[in-house]
């Protein structure tokens, strides 16, 4: 993965608008977060749903914002740091310094496996 | 001495710290040991600075991982199931506990090690060591085999006594620390540390890692 350049990542985004697509989504603050009770461990994952999206917008001066409004509702991540191509899927993810991933947005035209 | 030796743990590396010790001594007198490993960790968050993985390329560095591992150990019995991780508690229980008793069945294990379940901190390690001893637990109590559990969370010493068994690998700690090594991906830190001398042979995760301790299972019939 590379840092996330905002003007390239739009114009790969923009290639997925109004298609069937495959996602995926996840958020964690790990699973041994849980063991400190002060804090509260979170996370969320959705792989291989599906959705078509009608705008997207990656905004912010990084970590950066994305935003894809779907035909009735919207979807948006944040602290997304790096990207890549691969096969004609885009992932997108936030690390942080010691490269631990936090967040990661991957779109698909085929399900992931 | 022990028959066959069956390692049942979520992830790769959950043997490394708790158990590769005592699997390569099982391994150098002759015991077979069969490692099945749950699933690929395909959840890890470390990638690495740089970057050595993606969310996508993360379940193919980490079988590797798994395998360099057992090859590290001598381990020439690694079960693969195919599990996702952090996916094993939202499984139908009952999937788990026929696959584990299917390995059970065929390899007829003298002696069983996973986590030991309400211990383990991540529910994966809950989900499997529960499963574990479920299957076992169906089995007539004098076809049994031995069951060591790891119990990991730091109350465990206080909850649940002190450990049955107890074993110092000090003796094949060389082993031991190639397995840790082998997942690269997962150690990295800490292997950094071991490498460069700058961990105290006395210290606390010397002290921890030279030592492999078990709770044997308390069945109740
Ligand atoms: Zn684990």
């Amino acid at each position: 993965m590379k840092p996330i350049l905002i003007e390239e990542v739009q114009d790969i985004l923009e290639t997925f608008e109004n298609k069937e697509l495959y996602f995926h989504l996840e958020t964690t603050s790990g699973a041994y977060a849980a063991q400190n009770k002060e804090k509260l461990a979170v996370g969320a994952y959705i792989r291989n749903g599906s959705l078509q999206f009608t705008n997207v917008k990656i905004a912010g001066s990084g970590p950066f914002r994305v935003g894809f409004k779907l035909k009735e509702g919207w979807m948006y991540a944040e602290g997304l740091t790096d990207y890549q191509l691969d096969d004609g899927r885009l992932l997108m993810a936030g690390h942080d310094d010691s490269g631990r991933l936090a967040i990661a947005v991957q779109l698909s035209y085929t399900p992931f496996d | 001495m022990e028959k066959q030796v069956l390692v049942i743990f979520p992830h790769p590396d959950d043997e490394a710290f708790g158990t590769a010790g005592l699997m390569t001594k099982f391994i150098n007198e002759g015991v077979p040991v069969t490692y099945a490993c749950a699933t690929l960790g395909e959840m890890g968050r470390n990638m690495g600075n740089p970057f050595f993985a993606t969310r996508e390329t993360l379940p193919e560095v980490r079988k590797k991982e798994l395998k360099d591992a057992c090859q590290a150990m001598g381990v020439n019995d690694l079960r693969m199931l195919g599990f996702r991780d952090k996916t094993l508690e939202f499984e139908d229980p009952e999937l788990l506990v026929s696959t584990f008793s299917k390995l059970v069945d065929e390899l007829k294990p003298s002696l069983v090690i996973t986590f030991y379940p309400g211990y383990g901190i991540h529910p994966d390690h809950d989900a499997c060591g529960a499963a574990v001893v479920e299957a076992i637990r169906r089995l007539p109590a004098s076809d049994r085999p031995t069951l060591y559990t790891l119990p990991i969370t730091p109350d465990r010493e206080s909850v649940l006594g002190k450990p049955d068994k107890v074993f110092d690998v000090t003796d094949v700690l060389d082993t031991k620390i190639k397995t840790i090594e082998a997942h690269r991906s997962q150690t990295e830190a800490m292997v950094a540390r071991l490498d460069d001398g700058s961990l105290d042979p006395n210290s606390d995760i010397m002290t921890f890692i030279k030592q492999e301790s078990f709770w044997i299972y308390p069945f109740d019939e």
